[in-house]
């Protein structure tokens, strides 16, 4: 199947480098990066388009962008990796909108576009006969969506909830482990690549809620907002608190909870005992679904990285590339 | 509860020990011969606090060690949360934080432990709230929650009951 990838970052060219490295099927027809694009219907040479990319910054032809490459339809899947705006969604909504209104099924990273407009997104795929994935959205190569849709199906799920923030997980271990100030724990995720320039999105919360809004809609099919859910970051959170916490072997992290009866869609720092299967370490994730015939299940993974979020993408590829046909 | 057992060395002891092995905790022990009635008997009344679901093995063990049990008193639940408090603590008077709470009937501040911080810094606090029944904690934790929105300091709460 041919697929357009919007976005050549670290998931975009982990993708990349998939599709050139294992055969899975795919031939990548066209991309695009901030600056410039390439359309080539018979397929990209990976291995040189991502050369250039290192060498000159841009992957393709200045002129050449979204628009170009949604209008070609040299492509079946669309693959939008671009950066998050969490207030618009913006530029990659409307790219996801054009590529569905033409037939055309989208896997995303981008968590922006799905959960400011999950329903209106959905409605759309379902008018024009299209898929919209977006396994990579929440808890990176976790394959969370997945193991509600298929593994658990036919079961009521009761309650999520997880670490969903790697750069907080991190923050708050570092804290823990070695008694660093919260300030001291920041500068050492920065200056290792885990937390961003601007960390507010990470430390307040407001990138684990997103996770939490885009769940609560895909698998409950609530109607949820980021002003629907009840956020208290890890900013306040002192090494005092944590020692406080690990006298009696409890220890402080940041936890997403979805509780549907109660009512309940919340990002707080939490006490919780170390031996409990949600106390991972490093920047890992980790997710508790509670259901009712299998009981609890706890994943646990890597939450970003540029192969390891390519990895989620893949596979709601192959999911696609399986089920064509089925619906049309 | 009130218990009857021989009056011999040692047999007090034999009584205290199963409870502290099953984790309870011994807050008071009355014993007292009563010469009119047998002289070889003791017996003695002990309030503690035990683990919840340990009554019944207790029991089985005073049993198996011939102790008599004459009466079990009412049995309260207890229920203990531990909350961690960050904030100025001090400064918005800790002292009214734990009064609003002592003071609702229902629930009390068993423990508190406060580390200090440097100056101007937020101080961290653990306090424990115990009372008879979940529900009674938790109406406790909602007016701790209503305080730490008025004087602007951060509660922790636990993902479970710990
Ligand atoms: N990194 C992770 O581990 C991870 C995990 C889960 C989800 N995500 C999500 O996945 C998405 C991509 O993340 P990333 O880490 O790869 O980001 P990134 O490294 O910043 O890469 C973003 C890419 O998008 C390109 N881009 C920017 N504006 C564009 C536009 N208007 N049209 C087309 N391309 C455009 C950039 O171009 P230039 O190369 O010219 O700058 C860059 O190639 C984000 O939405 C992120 O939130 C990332």
């Amino acid at each position: 199947m041919r697929v357009a990838m919007l976005g050549l970052g670290s998931v975009g060219k982990g993708i990349a480098g998939a599709i050139l490295e294992r055969d899975i099927g795919f031939t990548l027809t066209a991309v695009a990066d901030s600056k410039s694009g390439r359309i080539e219907p018979s397929g990209i040479d990976i291995a040189s388009m991502l050369e250039q990319k290192e060498r000159t910054g841009m992957c393709g032809t200045p002129g050449v962008g979204a628009v170009d490459i949604l209008a070609s339809d040299a492509y079946d899947i669309l693959i939008e990796v671009s950066p998050t705006n969490a207030e618009t969604g913006e530029p990659a909504l409307s790219s996801i909108r054009e590529a569905l209104c033409r037939g055309k099924s989208v896997v995303t990273s981008n968590k922006g576009p799905v959960a400011l407009d999950f329903q209106s997104l959905h409605r759309l795929a379902e008018e024009h006969g299209a898929y919209l994935r977006y396994e990579a959205t929440v808890c990176g190569a976790i394959p969370i969506m997945h193991t509600i849709e298929s593994g658990l199906a036919g079961n009521p799920i009761t309650k999520l909830y997880g670490v969903f923030n790697g750069t907080c997980n991190y923050i708050l271990t570092r804290m823990a482990e070695e008694g660093l100030t919260y300030q001291q724990a920041l500068l050492e995720a920065r200056e290792r690549g885990y937390a961003e320039a601007d960390p507010t999105y990470d430390i307040k919360g407001i990138d684990a809620a997103i996770k939490l809004v885009i769940l609560a809609n895909a698998v409950w099919g609530m109607e949820k907002t980021l002003d629907d859910v009840e956020i208290t970051g890890i900013d306040g959170v002192t090494t005092a608190s944590i020692a406080l916490a690990e006298e009696q072997d409890l220890t402080i992290r940041l936890i997403g909870e979805i509780i549907p009866a109660e009512g309940v869609l919340r990002v707080s720092p939490r006490i919780i005992p170390k031996s409990h299967p949600l106390v991972v370490g490093e920047t890992l994730n980790a997710v508790a679904i509670d259901t009712v015939m299998a009981g609890e299940i706890t994943l646990i993974g890597k939450g970003a990285g540029s192969l390891e979020t390519a990895s989620a993408v893949i596979s709601d590829l192959l999911f696609i590339r399986d089920c064509h046909g089925r619906r049309s | 509860m009130k218990l009857e057992m021989k009056d011999s060395p040692g047999q007090l002891v034999s009584v205290i020990q199963p409870i502290s092995e099953i984790g309870g905790n011994i807050l008071s022990v009355i014993h007292e011969r009563d010469p009119a009635v047998r002289s070889d008997v003791l017996d003695v009344q002990i309030l503690c606090e035990i683990p919840e679901g340990s009554l019944e093995p207790l029991l089985a063990r005073f049993k198996q060690i011939g102790v008599n049990v004459l009466r079990i008193g009412e049995e309260r639940l207890l229920v203990r949360r531990s909350v961690i408090l960050i904030g100025h603590l001090i400064h918005t008077d800790i002292t009214d934080t734990i009064d609003t709470i002592d003071s609702t009937g229902f629930a009390e501040v068993h423990a508190l432990s406060m580390i200090m911080p440097a100056i101007n810094e937020p101080s961290s606090t653990k306090m424990t709230i115990k009372s008879d029944s979940l529900a009674n904690v938790n109406r406790a934790l909602d007016i701790l929650r209503d305080v730490a929105r008025q004087k602007e300091f951060l509660i922790i709460e636990p993902l479970e009951d710990v």
